[in-house]
């Protein structure tokens, strides 16, 4: 199964309730993926101070990046630790590979933070400290296992590219033929998930210069199996499904918000849902919402 | 549950689904029933067998009313994936939209969608009626075996795909046609019959704009020719 949930605010006034909101839209779909949740949040000044690099990861404790980056933020959040520094991405990314070999990154760029954890979303939500989260776009999600195994990094979302973010329901088919393509064209991997594979298609597509829209398009071409994806850059709110659209989907729109999730009831949670447009997403159509 | 015993109006926001469902599934419970806040809750008045009335007022999640026999249910809002998924008898009206799989397997009963409904509604059909208002989604009626599909709006692609004996009534456009669904003659049996269907379901549509569509009946049999395509 597994639940995706997403928030898109246009209202600014809303944004001191982003984690509030996103925290409430979770905990409707933990049926839906028990076994392990993430989220990545954008815009907390907390978790990501402007003007700063910020990198999240796993595989390190707080104390130990605190050691290891005397003069980087640290912020600890269950099983991610967020490091913030003020130096390029890049050379934070340098500096934690030479000083924590063992860490994995899980989310790099500015503005945004990535967390991720197995266990009980609704426990790891409040882990997480995401009610007390603010800013203006958030996404969610709750893991049941199928392709990898249960381990913080095969948990979603996956977040490969400055900024970008991917969740998924669903599974790919011919997710290992794709990922020895990119495999065989540089590109590293994390984990054995199959929307990893997914979420570093998007990001190298990206890196050349595609836009979001195109890059979910020629996911739509390549990917076999099935999907519904939630992507998000740190401008774009992104849903898009195969051609089947087995995997449910539900978006609601109002003035003040975009929101999507895998069932209504996770939207059911947000203010003025009565008054939203709500609708399915097509099948292989690409929508977009820019900030 | 002592507090819904008796009574016609169930709270979501006070009561469990289960104890509703528990509550209707009473030896004998009362006719007619109102529940409110179902903001939607999966499973909302599943497995009915008596003949009562409930209005659900607002949105209902997956399986609304699943398994129903004799029960006239009626979503005041939009239905999730399911909705009516294997009714055997009785009335589900969606005043809204319904999500996938809207009257799945259903065997007998009528299913009215005011609305739009998304893909693989009335997939598997085995006797339900479906009409829908709107726009129906892609694979609609795939595997219908028996029933009848009426669409007052558009159908998506590959409407009736691998079409058994399920008669499909459409009034808009269809973007395409399933493996073995065909267009037929609208005869005069077919103009009584959706009139009929029409007027159970309060649609106020004239017969006569309708096309008919079924099984060309080709897929019924193993033919050796065709080994190779699989």
């Amino acid at each position: 199964m597994c639940g995706i949930v997403g928030l898109h605010l246009r209202e600014p006034s809303l944004e001191p309730r982003l984690g509030e909101l996103l925290a409430a839209m979770l905990g409707q779909v933990v049926e839906r993926g028990p076994d392990s949740a993430g989220v990545a949040v954008y815009g907390d000044m907390r978790l990501s101070p402007p003007g700063r690099a910020v990198v999240s990861l796993l595989g390190v404790t707080p104390e130990q990046a605190s050691t290891a980056l005397p003069r980087a933020g640290v912020v600890a959040a269950d099983a991610a630790t967020v490091v913030h520094a003020e130096s390029p991405v890049a050379e934070l990314l340098a500096a934690i590979a030479t000083a924590l070999p063992q860490a994995t990154a899980i989310g790099s760029g500015e503005g945004f933070a990535v967390l991720k954890g197995t266990g009980n979303p609704v426990q790891l939500a409040e882990s997480f400290g995401l009610a007390g989260v603010t800013g203006y776009q958030g996404v969610g999600h709750t893991r049941m296992a199928t392709e990898s195994a249960v381990t913080p990094e095969g948990a979603h979302p996956f977040s490969v590219g400055p900024g970008q973010c991917l969740v998924h329901n669903g599974s790919f088919a011919n997710h290992a033929t794709i990922r020895r393509e990119l495999q065989a064209q540089g590109v590293e991997f994390d984990s054995e998930n199959d929307s990893e594979v997914g979420a570093r298609f998007v990001a190298h597509h990206l890196a050349r210069g595609t836009d979001l829209e195109k890059a979910l398009r020629l996911l739509c071409e390549r990917f076999d199996g099935f999907y519904t994806l939630l992507v998000s850059t740190t401008d774009s709110f992104a849903v898009v499904r195969d051609a089947i659209a087995c995997k449910p989907a539900l978006v609601a729109e109002t003035d003040a918000w975009v929101a999507m999730a895998s069932e209504y009831r996770a939207l059911d949670v947000l203010p003025g849902i009565e008054n939203a447009r709500i609708f399915e997403p097509e099948p292989e159509e690409v929508y977009v919402w820019q900030r | 549950m002592a507090a819904l015993t008796g009574a016609e109006v169930a709270d979501l926001a006070a009561t469990t689904v289960r104890e509703l469902n528990q509550a209707l599934h009473a030896p004998e419970p009362a006719p007619a029933w109102r529940v409110l806040n179902p903001r939607g809750a999966h499973s909302v008045a599943c497995g009915l067998r008596d003949e009562v009335t409930i209005d659900i007022e607002g949105h209902v999640g997956y399986y609304c009313a699943g398994m129903n026999q004799r029960a006239t249910v009626t979503v005041h809002g939009n239905a999730g994936v399911g909705v009516a998924e294997n009714m055997m008898s009785g009335t589900v009206r969606v005043r809204g939209d319904a999500s996938q799989s809207a009257g799945a397997t259903a065997h007998g009963g009528l299913l009215v969608i005011e609305g739009n409904a998304a893909a693989r509604c009335g997939i598997s059909m085995k006797g339900v009626d479906i009409v829908v208002g709107g726009n129906v989604g892609h694979m609609s009626a795939f595997m219908g075996q028996a029933g009848r599909l009426v669409v007052c709006g558009d159908a998506g692609d590959a409407l009736g795909d691998s079409l058994y004996e399920a008669r499909i009534y459409v009034k808009g456009t269809v973007k395409s046609l399933g493996a073995d669904c065909v267009e037929k003659e609208m005869r005069d049996e077919h103009l009584t019959e959706l009139a009929e269907l029409l007027k159970a379901a309060e649609f106020d549509e004239d017969p006569a704009d309708f096309r008919r569509y079924g099984s060309a009946r080709q897929l019924y049999h193993f033919k050796v020719d065709n080994s190779t395509a699989y």
